[in-house]
């Protein structure tokens, strides 16, 4: 524990030294206008938003870094942040990271759920998927798929299913910033937006040589 | 009469397309169907019944809005929306289009703003005069290059601002406006994404509004769309012509600006 703070604040005693991080800070979004903005966008929500729904407003250290570099912070920074995600992850109770594909692949096709607000919010209790045809292309099959993320067509063809493969894709859908800080992937772990249970039928999905990611 | 017959073909085109587009979607498809919408598009309804609110003398002070100053001056509107939202010395505030014809009612014709802004959307069976007034309005720029220079001390922190906000990252998935709007030639399941940070896609996605949606069988004003980008973020609900939405519109006309204005335009 006290290990990690002296490396942190090692860390940041090593950022300033350097010449990329004292360039990337002058081009750091100036302080003020960060503040007035952050004033403006905080009172900008209706009043009679739940308070519960108004914590959506709130930045932990990675995204408030995220939104100060513009998604592309200093290497030493990165580092740091990257770490501090691998810190988050958390397992199945029962230990096993490959789930059923058929479930995964329900959940990959589901955009709906977590919409709050009054003019069309979800359904309390309607299910929330991973969402992950929206950026990503998987099954040949389903042709209408995004492109923001790289296509996981033939995920596990590609790389096999060793041990090793199949934690760091569990590891990066729990937390896609462990590996590539303010990327733009959703963290569903960390975020509680899909279960860890739910998250090993999408890794199933994307690995398992019977699903149509990998046979077709 | 023209336009209602032009709408009833644009519907009965919309279900055609629908099954076209099911069957090998493709942005040809995409296209194909908006050209086709694009004789008949329903605002052109709304834009009329707009010009008739404009002109009617209504509200307790039964006035019309033809004196209202949409930045140009008192009744001038040709031009007038691709130059907002700019800053107004009366009320000492950077306003878009829609908070603008708000003041005028309220001021002119002497409604009360909240009444004015109940029915800011439509939906069905529910009519608003605000999406009327700023089609009417909008339609006006058609044809104009947007002009957000941003160049008075307030308008140009607004557009810093909504750069702020574009790049602020929050949300149980993370989202900022930037991780879909950011980059160049990517889409969302088939949706073509703009990249707003540049003169063209800031210019494409600003320059049709407002604009008819057809999966929404309505018309959307700016200020709709981009409070619905912030429900599709899974942010709580902004107000209703608060700063950050009318900072956000600063930040994109002004990068838009250069870019012609087509509107009302017609969207998926």
């Amino acid at each position: 524990m006290t290990r990690t703070i002296a490396r942190i604040a090692l860390a940041a005693a090593g950022l300033a030294l350097l010449p990329g991080f004292a360039q990337a800070q002058k081009n750091a979004p100036n302080n003020d206008i960060t503040a007035q903005a952050e004033q403006v966008f905080r009172s900008s929500f209706r009043a009679d938003n739940p308070k519960y729904w108004m914590t959506r407003l709130d930045q932990d250290e990675a995204m408030r870094l995220c939104s100060q570099y513009r998604d592309n912070p200093p290497a030493k920074l990165r580092a740091q942040i990257e770490k501090a995600q691998m810190a988050t992850i958390r397992y199945p109770v029962e230990g096993k990271l490959i789930g059923d594909w058929k479930e995964g692949e329900k959940l990959a096709a589901v955009g709906t759920g977590g919409h709050i607000g009054f003019i069309q919010p979800d359904p309390p209790g309607r299910l929330r998927g991973g969402n992950c045809y929206a950026c990503h292309q998987l099954a040949k099959k389903e042709v209408a798929y995004g492109t923001i993320g790289p296509s996981l067509h033939h995920f596990g063809k590609l790389r096999g299913t060793s041990d090793e493969i199949v934690k760091y894709t569990y590891d990066k859908i729990y937390n896609s910033n462990a590996f590539t800080a303010c990327t733009n992937m959703p963290r569903f772990g960390l975020h509680s937006w899909l279960t860890p249970e739910q998250i090993t039928h999408i890794v199933a999905f994307l690995v398992d040589p019977e699903s149509p990611v990998n046979k077709d | 009469m023209h336009s209602i017959v032009h709408a009833a073909l644009a519907a009965a085109t919309v279900g055609l397309a629908g099954a076209a587009l099911a069957q090998g979607s493709t942005m040809d498809d995409i296209a194909k169907y908006r050209e086709m919408l694009a004789d008949g598009n329903p605002a052109e309804l709304l834009e009329a019944k707009g010009e008739d609110l404009w002109k009617k003398a209504r509200g307790p002070k039964n006035a019309s809005l033809e004196q209202c100053d949409m930045g140009l001056g008192p009744g001038k509107l040709e031009g007038a929306y691709a130059q907002l939202p700019r800053y107004f010395a009366d009320t000492k505030k950077v306003m878009d289009a829609e908070s603008r014809v708000v003041h005028c009612m309220v001021t002119l014709q002497g409604f009360k703003e909240e009444d004015v802004t109940k029915n800011w959307f439509s939906k069905p069976g529910r009519d608003s005069d605000i999406e009327a007034l700023v089609t009417y309005i909008g339609a006006k720029s058609n044809g104009e290059k947007i002009n957000v220079p941003a160049r008075h001390p307030e308008e140009a922190r607004m557009a810093k601002i909504g750069e702020q906000i574009f790049y602020r990252r929050s949300g149980p998935q993370d989202f900022s406006c930037a991780i879909c709007h950011g980059q160049e030639g990517k889409r969302i399941r088939l949706q073509e994404l703009g990249n707003l940070t540049t003169q063209a896609g800031a210019g494409t996605a600003m320059g049709n509004w407002p604009s008819y949606r057809v999966s929404q069988g309505a018309v959307w004003t700016m200020q709709r769309r981009l409070i619905d980008c912030m429900r599709q973020a899974r942010w709580p609900e902004p107000k209703y012509l608060s700063d950050s939405v009318i900072a956000l519109e600063v930040f994109l006309q002004k990068t838009a600006s250069g870019t012609v204005m087509q509107t009302p335009g017609i969207k998926r």
